[in-house]
């Protein structure tokens, strides 16, 4: 049963790991992502952060990428948390772990979830910094990265 | 009545976060709905002015402009995402 949690208070991904593998043999390979916070972005100092999200949007749409990451790879579970409010730099913004039987499925599901939560889940960032406060803007390199995924291959199938 | 919200920069650009609107006869798609909103002039016309990249949801779901709408409907208007 896939959690999907959207919050203002940290996490911690051994929790996390330990949580998705407990009573599952099954489980050979835990694949997990950490997104942090940096203090440098389009070459200017990032003070601190907000993310802004669409409440009850936001939980249904990750639910329906994890969804689609358990149906196309060979996967047994997986996690989302993402986290909202402010950030200072180094702080942890989202995790994505996935369990599976094998490495291969996990790492690609992983990075599958990753890359649509990035095009697809209605979250916005606002960045700090010296010169005053800006929305951070869409870049085609991660429309890119979830285009990839729609290639056929992809998935292994 | 229908639901609009507004987020992120079209939030702020609008000075406005919901409202509710009865929909005029002719405005039963997501682009109808965005151009009714434009005819109202400015903030409105500059902020969602075609060939801006606003994305938008119906009932919580990724919507496209031909995505039709009806009344008791949630749509949401938003700048491109940019979490994670």
């Amino acid at each position: 049963m896939p959690t999907i949690r959207v919050q203002t208070e940290d996490f911690d991904a051994g929790v996390e790991v330990a949580r998705i593998r407990a009573g599952r043999a099954d489980v050979g390979a835990v694949a997990a992502f950490v997104g942090v916070c940096r203090d440098l972005n389009d070459g200017e100092r990032v003070s601190s952060m907000t993310l802004e999200h669409y409440p009850g949007m936001t939980e249904r749409e990750l639910g329906r990428i994890v969804d689609e990451a358990l149906s196309r790879w060979r996967v047994a579970d997986a996690t989302v948390i993402h986290r909202v409010g402010r950030f200072a730099p180094s702080d942890q913004i989202v995790l994505v772990v996935v369990a599976g039987a094998h490495r291969g499925d996990a790492f690609a599901a992983c990075e599958f979830v990753m890359d649509y939560l990035k095009t697809r889940a209605p979250f916005w960032k606002q960045e700090a910094t010296a010169a005053g406060s800006r929305w951070v803007e869409a870049r085609a390199s991660d429309d890119a990265a979830a285009e990839r995924w729609q290639a056929p291959g992809r998935d292994g199938a | 009545m229908t639901k609009v919200l507004y987020f992120a920069k079209l939030r702020e650009d609008l000075g406005c976060e919901s409202e509710s609107l009865a929909l005029p006869e002719g405005v039963d798609t997501v682009a109808s709905l965005r151009a009714h909103l434009v005819a109202r002039g400015d903030p409105w016309a500059s902020a969602l002015a075609a060939g801006r990249p606003v994305r938008a949801a119906v009932n919580q779901q990724v919507a496209k402009p031909e995505t039709p709408i009806a009344n008791g409907d949630e749509v949401a208007f938003f700048p491109p995402v940019t979490g994670g």
